[in-house]
Protein backbone atom coordinates (compact mmCIF):
# COMPACT_ATOMS: atom_id res chain seq x y z
CA UNK A 1 0.00 0.00 0.00
CA UNK A 2 1.74 3.12 -1.20
CA UNK A 3 0.40 6.67 -1.94
CA UNK A 4 -0.07 6.70 -5.85
CA UNK A 5 0.84 9.71 -7.95
CA UNK A 6 -0.98 10.98 -11.35
CA UNK A 7 1.30 12.80 -13.93
CA UNK A 8 -0.90 15.72 -15.60
CA UNK A 9 1.48 17.17 -18.59
CA UNK A 10 0.25 18.66 -22.00
CA UNK A 11 2.65 16.31 -23.90
CA UNK A 12 1.79 12.77 -23.58
CA UNK A 13 5.04 11.88 -24.07
CA UNK A 14 6.38 13.89 -21.15
CA UNK A 15 3.75 12.25 -19.03
CA UNK A 16 4.77 8.98 -20.28
CA UNK A 17 8.75 9.78 -19.90
CA UNK A 18 8.48 11.31 -16.49
CA UNK A 19 6.68 8.00 -15.15
CA UNK A 20 9.13 6.26 -16.62
CA UNK A 21 11.67 7.74 -15.32
CA UNK A 22 10.14 8.03 -11.28
CA UNK A 23 8.81 3.91 -11.81
CA UNK A 24 12.79 3.49 -12.28
CA UNK A 25 13.28 4.57 -8.54
CA UNK A 26 9.91 3.49 -6.84
CA UNK A 27 8.91 0.07 -8.41
CA UNK A 28 5.95 -0.48 -5.69
CA UNK A 29 4.39 2.72 -6.64
CA UNK A 30 1.54 3.26 -8.68
CA UNK A 31 2.04 6.40 -11.18
CA UNK A 32 -0.19 7.01 -13.99
CA UNK A 33 0.49 9.31 -16.94
CA UNK A 34 -2.26 12.36 -18.04
CA UNK A 35 -1.08 13.67 -21.09
CA UNK A 36 -2.21 15.16 -23.83
CA UNK A 37 -5.51 15.48 -25.33
CA UNK A 38 -8.01 13.21 -25.72
CA UNK A 39 -6.75 12.79 -29.59
CA UNK A 40 -3.28 12.85 -29.14
CA UNK A 41 -2.74 16.28 -29.07
CA UNK A 42 -0.31 19.17 -27.03
CA UNK A 43 -2.59 20.41 -24.15
CA UNK A 44 -4.86 18.52 -20.74
CA UNK A 45 -7.65 16.43 -21.06
CA UNK A 46 -10.04 16.55 -18.26
CA UNK A 47 -11.48 13.01 -19.37
CA UNK A 48 -7.94 11.52 -18.95
CA UNK A 49 -7.27 13.23 -16.03
CA UNK A 50 -10.47 11.77 -14.47
CA UNK A 51 -9.56 8.44 -15.68
CA UNK A 52 -6.16 8.66 -14.01
CA UNK A 53 -7.57 9.84 -10.77
CA UNK A 54 -10.42 6.90 -10.89
CA UNK A 55 -8.09 4.06 -11.14
CA UNK A 56 -5.94 5.57 -8.54
CA UNK A 57 -8.65 5.80 -5.92
CA UNK A 58 -9.70 1.85 -7.20
CA UNK A 59 -6.41 0.70 -6.44
CA UNK A 60 -5.93 1.41 -2.82
CA UNK A 61 -7.03 4.21 -0.19
CA UNK A 62 -3.78 5.87 0.85
CA UNK A 63 -4.16 8.98 -1.35
CA UNK A 64 -3.52 10.41 -4.49
CA UNK A 65 -0.50 13.02 -5.32
CA UNK A 66 -1.01 15.15 -8.55
CA UNK A 67 2.32 16.60 -10.35
CA UNK A 68 1.27 19.04 -13.21
CA UNK A 69 3.75 21.04 -15.80
CA UNK A 70 2.26 24.32 -17.60
CA UNK A 71 -0.35 26.27 -15.78
CA UNK A 72 -3.61 24.52 -17.67
CA UNK A 73 -2.46 21.44 -16.51
CA UNK A 74 -2.66 22.91 -12.75
CA UNK A 75 -6.17 24.19 -13.69
CA UNK A 76 -7.32 21.17 -15.50
CA UNK A 77 -6.05 19.12 -12.64
CA UNK A 78 -8.58 21.73 -9.88
CA UNK A 79 -11.01 21.15 -12.59
CA UNK A 80 -10.96 17.32 -12.18
CA UNK A 81 -10.89 17.85 -8.17
CA UNK A 82 -14.69 19.29 -8.87
CA UNK A 83 -15.54 16.08 -10.40
CA UNK A 84 -14.05 13.36 -7.97
CA UNK A 85 -15.85 11.40 -5.28
CA UNK A 86 -13.49 12.42 -2.64
CA UNK A 87 -11.46 15.53 -3.34
CA UNK A 88 -9.87 15.23 0.06
CA UNK A 89 -7.94 12.34 -0.57
CA UNK A 90 -6.28 14.30 -3.57
CA UNK A 91 -3.36 16.59 -3.09
CA UNK A 92 -1.78 18.66 -5.76
CA UNK A 93 2.22 19.10 -5.57
CA UNK A 94 3.43 22.64 -6.76
CA UNK A 95 6.51 21.12 -7.68
CA UNK A 96 8.92 21.09 -10.40
CA UNK A 97 7.24 18.23 -12.75
CA UNK A 98 10.29 15.76 -13.49
CA UNK A 99 12.00 16.20 -10.28
CA UNK A 100 9.17 16.73 -8.22
CA UNK A 101 7.74 13.70 -9.26
CA UNK A 102 11.19 11.47 -8.81
CA UNK A 103 11.29 12.93 -5.06
CA UNK A 104 7.44 12.16 -4.70
CA UNK A 105 7.95 8.54 -6.19
CA UNK A 106 10.98 7.86 -3.83
CA UNK A 107 8.67 9.28 -0.62
CA UNK A 108 5.76 7.16 -1.57
CA UNK A 109 8.19 4.01 -1.92
CA UNK A 110 9.52 4.55 1.51
CA UNK A 111 5.91 4.78 2.98
CA UNK A 112 5.28 7.94 3.11
CA UNK A 113 1.70 9.01 3.20
CA UNK A 114 0.22 11.93 0.98
CA UNK A 115 1.05 14.77 2.36
CA UNK A 116 4.39 13.53 3.28
CA UNK A 117 4.83 12.91 -0.68
CA UNK A 118 3.57 16.04 -2.03
CA UNK A 119 5.95 17.41 0.47
CA UNK A 120 8.83 15.50 -0.77
CA UNK A 121 7.71 16.94 -4.29
CA UNK A 122 7.45 20.61 -3.17
CA UNK A 123 10.99 20.27 -1.08
CA UNK A 124 12.54 20.16 -4.08
CA UNK A 125 12.95 23.43 -5.13
CA UNK A 126 12.46 25.58 -1.90
CA UNK A 127 15.36 27.78 -0.89
CA UNK A 128 18.65 26.38 0.59
CA UNK A 129 18.51 29.12 3.39
CA UNK A 130 15.14 28.17 4.71
CA UNK A 131 16.16 24.87 6.54
CA UNK A 132 18.95 26.59 7.75
CA UNK A 133 17.78 29.30 9.38
CA UNK A 134 15.47 27.24 11.46
CA UNK A 135 18.22 25.15 12.48
CA UNK A 136 19.96 28.40 13.75
CA UNK A 137 16.81 28.55 16.38
CA UNK A 138 16.96 24.53 17.16
CA UNK A 139 19.78 23.00 17.99
CA UNK A 140 20.43 19.30 16.63
CA UNK A 141 18.93 16.57 18.89
CA UNK A 142 21.14 14.24 17.57
CA UNK A 143 24.34 14.32 15.12
CA UNK A 144 26.48 11.91 13.41
CA UNK A 145 29.36 11.71 10.97
CA UNK A 146 29.41 9.62 8.11
CA UNK A 147 32.39 8.81 5.70
CA UNK A 148 30.59 8.45 1.91
CA UNK A 149 32.39 4.74 0.85
CA UNK A 150 29.86 4.09 -2.94
CA UNK A 151 32.11 4.61 -5.89
CA UNK A 152 29.60 7.38 -7.36
CA UNK A 153 29.09 9.28 -4.32
CA UNK A 154 25.94 11.26 -3.64
CA UNK A 155 24.54 11.17 -7.29
CA UNK A 156 20.38 10.77 -7.67
CA UNK A 157 20.17 7.54 -6.36
CA UNK A 158 21.47 7.72 -2.99
CA UNK A 159 19.38 10.93 -2.86
CA UNK A 160 16.45 9.80 -3.50
CA UNK A 161 17.11 7.21 -1.03
CA UNK A 162 18.31 9.47 1.73
CA UNK A 163 14.98 12.05 1.08
CA UNK A 164 12.49 9.59 0.65
CA UNK A 165 13.63 7.24 3.88
CA UNK A 166 13.54 10.74 5.88
CA UNK A 167 9.75 11.27 4.18
CA UNK A 168 8.67 9.50 6.72
CA UNK A 169 9.42 10.65 9.45
CA UNK A 170 9.17 13.49 12.40
CA UNK A 171 12.43 15.08 11.69
CA UNK A 172 14.62 17.82 10.18
CA UNK A 173 18.02 16.69 9.31
CA UNK A 174 20.77 18.34 7.54
CA UNK A 175 23.46 16.88 5.72
CA UNK A 176 26.50 19.01 5.35
CA UNK A 177 24.11 22.02 5.60
CA UNK A 178 21.99 20.57 2.75
CA UNK A 179 18.11 19.80 3.31
CA UNK A 180 17.70 16.00 3.76
CA UNK A 181 14.46 16.05 2.59
CA UNK A 182 15.31 17.63 -0.92
CA UNK A 183 16.90 14.90 -3.05
CA UNK A 184 18.33 18.28 -4.98
CA UNK A 185 19.85 19.98 -2.34
CA UNK A 186 21.71 16.58 -1.18
CA UNK A 187 22.82 16.27 -5.32
CA UNK A 188 24.08 19.96 -4.92
CA UNK A 189 26.36 19.03 -2.73
CA UNK A 190 28.48 17.38 -4.99
CA UNK A 191 29.85 14.80 -2.09
CA UNK A 192 32.14 12.37 -3.93
CA UNK A 193 33.64 9.13 -2.78
CA UNK A 194 35.28 10.02 0.72
CA UNK A 195 33.34 13.10 1.69
CA UNK A 196 32.56 13.10 5.41
CA UNK A 197 28.98 13.99 5.58
CA UNK A 198 27.94 15.61 8.91
CA UNK A 199 24.56 15.19 9.93
CA UNK A 200 22.32 17.28 12.18
CA UNK A 201 18.33 16.32 13.06
CA UNK A 202 16.45 17.68 15.29
CA UNK A 203 11.89 16.77 16.39
CA UNK A 204 10.96 13.45 17.59
CA UNK A 205 12.39 11.19 15.06
CA UNK A 206 15.70 12.35 14.89
CA UNK A 207 17.22 9.82 16.75
CA UNK A 208 16.16 7.20 14.32
CA UNK A 209 17.02 9.50 11.24
CA UNK A 210 20.65 9.40 11.99
CA UNK A 211 20.29 5.91 13.01
CA UNK A 212 18.53 5.50 9.71
CA UNK A 213 21.48 7.44 7.72
CA UNK A 214 24.21 5.65 9.40
CA UNK A 215 22.77 2.36 7.92
CA UNK A 216 22.54 3.55 4.52
CA UNK A 217 25.45 5.92 4.60
CA UNK A 218 27.43 2.99 6.03
CA UNK A 219 26.12 0.32 3.40
CA UNK A 220 27.27 2.54 0.53
CA UNK A 221 23.51 2.59 -0.17
CA UNK A 222 24.13 -0.88 -1.59
CA UNK A 223 25.80 -0.11 -4.20
CA UNK A 224 29.73 -0.43 -5.05
CA UNK B 1 -40.65 36.21 -21.47
CA UNK B 2 -37.22 35.21 -19.84
CA UNK B 3 -34.85 32.46 -21.75
CA UNK B 4 -35.67 28.69 -22.13
CA UNK B 5 -33.39 26.17 -23.11
CA UNK B 6 -34.09 27.05 -27.04
CA UNK B 7 -32.14 30.01 -26.05
CA UNK B 8 -29.18 28.34 -24.37
CA UNK B 9 -29.33 25.46 -27.77
CA UNK B 10 -29.15 28.57 -29.71
CA UNK B 11 -26.83 30.51 -27.85
CA UNK B 12 -23.82 27.27 -27.99
CA UNK B 13 -24.50 26.98 -31.79
CA UNK B 14 -24.03 30.64 -32.33
CA UNK B 15 -21.41 30.06 -30.47
CA UNK B 16 -20.13 27.16 -32.33
CA UNK B 17 -20.61 29.05 -35.78
CA UNK B 18 -18.47 32.39 -34.20
CA UNK B 19 -15.66 30.03 -33.01
CA UNK B 20 -15.69 28.84 -36.80
CA UNK B 21 -16.37 32.17 -38.20
CA UNK B 22 -12.99 33.34 -36.33
CA UNK B 23 -10.96 30.57 -36.05
CA UNK B 24 -8.14 32.31 -38.03
CA UNK B 25 -8.39 35.35 -36.25
CA UNK B 26 -8.08 34.07 -32.96
CA UNK B 27 -5.04 31.81 -33.95
CA UNK B 28 -3.75 34.98 -35.38
CA UNK B 29 -4.01 37.20 -31.69
CA UNK B 30 -3.09 33.91 -30.09
CA UNK B 31 0.47 34.13 -32.17
CA UNK B 32 2.53 36.93 -31.24
CA UNK B 33 1.49 36.34 -27.22
CA UNK B 34 0.62 32.83 -27.03
CA UNK B 35 0.93 29.48 -28.57
CA UNK B 36 -1.56 30.65 -32.21
CA UNK B 37 -3.81 27.65 -30.49
CA UNK B 38 -6.88 29.23 -29.45
CA UNK B 39 -9.06 29.63 -32.38
CA UNK B 40 -8.30 26.37 -33.24
CA UNK B 41 -9.33 24.96 -29.85
CA UNK B 42 -12.41 26.89 -29.35
CA UNK B 43 -13.47 25.88 -33.08
CA UNK B 44 -12.96 22.00 -32.20
CA UNK B 45 -14.25 22.73 -28.31
CA UNK B 46 -17.71 24.18 -29.77
CA UNK B 47 -18.05 21.75 -32.56
CA UNK B 48 -17.75 18.73 -30.31
CA UNK B 49 -20.34 20.68 -27.77
CA UNK B 50 -22.66 20.58 -31.07
CA UNK B 51 -21.72 16.90 -31.28
CA UNK B 52 -22.85 15.99 -27.67
CA UNK B 53 -25.89 18.33 -27.62
CA UNK B 54 -27.49 16.54 -30.96
CA UNK B 55 -26.27 12.87 -28.40
CA UNK B 56 -28.12 14.12 -25.49
CA UNK B 57 -30.66 16.79 -26.16
CA UNK B 58 -30.81 19.24 -22.73
CA UNK B 59 -34.35 19.59 -20.92
CA UNK B 60 -33.06 22.85 -19.60
CA UNK B 61 -31.08 25.73 -20.03
CA UNK B 62 -28.51 25.00 -17.28
CA UNK B 63 -28.27 21.53 -18.33
CA UNK B 64 -27.00 22.89 -21.62
CA UNK B 65 -24.43 24.79 -19.91
CA UNK B 66 -22.98 21.99 -17.84
CA UNK B 67 -22.89 19.57 -20.67
CA UNK B 68 -21.08 22.19 -22.53
CA UNK B 69 -18.67 22.73 -19.40
CA UNK B 70 -17.84 18.87 -19.46
CA UNK B 71 -16.82 18.88 -23.05
CA UNK B 72 -15.08 22.36 -23.13
CA UNK B 73 -12.92 20.54 -20.36
CA UNK B 74 -12.02 17.66 -22.22
CA UNK B 75 -11.96 18.43 -25.53
CA UNK B 76 -10.32 22.14 -25.97
CA UNK B 77 -6.76 21.31 -24.26
CA UNK B 78 -5.57 24.91 -23.58
CA UNK B 79 -5.51 27.03 -20.14
CA UNK B 80 -9.25 27.80 -22.13
CA UNK B 81 -10.94 24.06 -21.69
CA UNK B 82 -10.56 24.47 -17.78
CA UNK B 83 -11.63 28.79 -18.27
CA UNK B 84 -14.54 28.32 -19.94
CA UNK B 85 -15.45 25.13 -18.46
CA UNK B 86 -15.83 26.44 -14.89
CA UNK B 87 -17.46 29.57 -16.22
CA UNK B 88 -20.32 27.30 -17.79
CA UNK B 89 -19.96 25.11 -15.35
CA UNK B 90 -21.17 27.68 -12.66
CA UNK B 91 -23.13 29.73 -15.00
CA UNK B 92 -25.19 26.12 -15.97
CA UNK B 93 -25.61 25.74 -11.44
CA UNK B 94 -26.99 29.62 -11.32
CA UNK B 95 -29.66 28.78 -13.60
CA UNK B 96 -30.63 25.41 -11.98
CA UNK B 97 -33.75 23.91 -13.59
CA UNK B 98 -34.93 27.21 -14.52
CA UNK B 99 -37.38 26.86 -17.62
CA UNK B 100 -37.68 30.65 -17.68
CA UNK B 101 -34.80 32.38 -17.11
CA UNK B 102 -34.98 36.19 -15.46
CA UNK B 103 -32.92 39.17 -16.11
CA UNK B 104 -31.92 38.57 -12.35
CA UNK B 105 -30.67 34.80 -12.47
CA UNK B 106 -29.29 35.84 -16.01
CA UNK B 107 -26.67 38.37 -14.44
CA UNK B 108 -26.44 36.28 -11.31
CA UNK B 109 -25.40 33.37 -13.66
CA UNK B 110 -22.93 36.18 -15.87
CA UNK B 111 -21.13 36.60 -12.38
CA UNK B 112 -20.77 32.91 -11.56
CA UNK B 113 -19.61 32.09 -14.83
CA UNK B 114 -16.59 35.26 -14.11
CA UNK B 115 -16.15 34.15 -10.25
CA UNK B 116 -15.62 30.75 -11.47
CA UNK B 117 -13.15 31.69 -14.11
CA UNK B 118 -10.94 33.84 -11.63
CA UNK B 119 -11.55 31.03 -9.14
CA UNK B 120 -9.89 28.58 -11.74
CA UNK B 121 -7.21 31.15 -13.41
CA UNK B 122 -6.30 33.47 -11.03
CA UNK B 123 -6.38 36.64 -12.82
CA UNK B 124 -7.73 39.95 -11.44
CA UNK B 125 -8.79 43.07 -14.12
CA UNK B 126 -5.75 44.50 -15.91
CA UNK B 127 -4.05 41.55 -16.26
CA UNK B 128 -4.66 40.93 -19.90
CA UNK B 129 -6.73 37.88 -19.67
CA UNK B 130 -10.76 37.02 -20.41
CA UNK B 131 -11.43 38.27 -16.81
CA UNK B 132 -10.73 42.04 -18.44
CA UNK B 133 -14.63 41.11 -20.83
CA UNK B 134 -16.03 39.39 -18.19
CA UNK B 135 -15.64 41.74 -15.37
CA UNK B 136 -17.08 44.79 -17.34
CA UNK B 137 -20.11 42.89 -18.88
CA UNK B 138 -20.95 41.34 -15.15
CA UNK B 139 -20.89 44.63 -13.98
CA UNK B 140 -22.68 45.85 -17.27
CA UNK B 141 -25.50 42.75 -16.76
CA UNK B 142 -26.22 43.82 -13.37
CA UNK B 143 -26.74 47.46 -13.80
CA UNK B 144 -29.08 46.64 -16.95
CA UNK B 145 -31.28 43.36 -14.67
CA UNK B 146 -33.49 46.60 -12.95
CA UNK B 147 -35.32 46.56 -16.16
CA UNK B 148 -36.25 43.09 -16.09
CA UNK B 149 -35.84 43.09 -20.21
CA UNK B 150 -33.39 39.72 -20.39
CA UNK B 151 -32.58 40.93 -23.93
CA UNK B 152 -31.03 44.33 -22.44
CA UNK B 153 -29.39 42.42 -19.70
CA UNK B 154 -27.34 40.04 -22.83
CA UNK B 155 -27.10 43.45 -24.88
CA UNK B 156 -25.10 45.49 -21.95
CA UNK B 157 -22.77 42.09 -21.18
CA UNK B 158 -22.15 42.08 -24.82
CA UNK B 159 -21.22 45.49 -25.50
CA UNK B 160 -18.82 45.95 -22.10
CA UNK B 161 -17.23 42.63 -23.28
CA UNK B 162 -16.34 43.71 -26.58
CA UNK B 163 -15.21 47.21 -25.01
CA UNK B 164 -13.29 45.11 -22.81
CA UNK B 165 -11.21 42.95 -25.26
CA UNK B 166 -10.48 46.35 -26.58
CA UNK B 167 -9.20 47.85 -23.40
CA UNK B 168 -6.44 44.51 -23.67
CA UNK B 169 -4.53 46.01 -25.81
CA UNK B 170 -2.58 48.29 -23.94
CA UNK B 171 -2.12 45.98 -21.00
CA UNK B 172 1.17 44.14 -19.92
CA UNK B 173 0.00 40.38 -19.69
CA UNK B 174 0.52 38.97 -16.20
CA UNK B 175 -1.03 35.47 -16.28
CA UNK B 176 -0.43 32.59 -18.81
CA UNK B 177 2.20 32.08 -21.35
CA UNK B 178 1.51 35.52 -22.87
CA UNK B 179 2.95 36.84 -19.03
CA UNK B 180 6.63 34.90 -20.68
CA UNK B 181 6.55 37.92 -22.64
CA UNK B 182 6.55 40.75 -20.82
CA UNK B 183 6.65 44.36 -22.18
CA UNK B 184 6.26 42.94 -25.79
CA UNK B 185 2.95 41.32 -25.02
CA UNK B 186 2.02 45.32 -25.29
CA UNK B 187 0.18 46.66 -28.02
CA UNK B 188 -1.21 43.03 -28.49
CA UNK B 189 -5.57 41.91 -28.18
CA UNK B 190 -6.09 38.87 -25.73
CA UNK B 191 -7.81 36.29 -27.50
CA UNK B 192 -9.16 35.08 -24.23
CA UNK B 193 -10.88 38.45 -24.13
CA UNK B 194 -12.10 38.77 -27.56
CA UNK B 195 -13.53 34.66 -27.78
CA UNK B 196 -15.22 36.11 -24.77
CA UNK B 197 -16.96 38.51 -25.66
CA UNK B 198 -17.74 36.73 -29.10
CA UNK B 199 -19.47 34.23 -26.98
CA UNK B 200 -21.57 36.91 -25.46
CA UNK B 201 -22.00 38.37 -28.53
CA UNK B 202 -23.93 34.98 -29.74
CA UNK B 203 -25.64 34.98 -26.73
CA UNK B 204 -27.42 38.08 -27.70
CA UNK B 205 -28.42 36.88 -31.29
CA UNK B 206 -29.63 33.62 -29.33
CA UNK B 207 -33.04 36.09 -27.99
CA UNK B 208 -33.42 37.50 -31.06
Amino acid sequence: MTVKLVVVSHSEKIADGAVELAVQMAPDVLILPAGGTDDGRIGTSLERVMAALEQASDANSDGTVVLTDLGSAVMTAESALEFVADPSSVLLADAPLVEGLVAAAVAAQAGADAAGVKEAAEAVYRPPAAPQHAHEHRPPEATGDFELINQAGMHARPAAKISGGLSGMDAEVTVNGADGASMTELMMLGAGKGTMLHVEASGPDAVKAVDYLRGLIGAGFGEP
Amino acid sequence: MGLDVNWALRWLALSADAMAEHREELIELDRPIGDSDHGENMDRGFKAVMVKLAEAPPETAGAALKLTAMTLMSKVGGAAGPLYGTAFLRAGTALGDAADVDAATLASAFQAARDGIVARGKAESGDKTMVDAWTPAVDAAAAAAGDSDVRKVLLAAAEAAEAGAVSTDPMLARKGRASYLGERSIGHRDPGAVSSALILRAAVGAAE
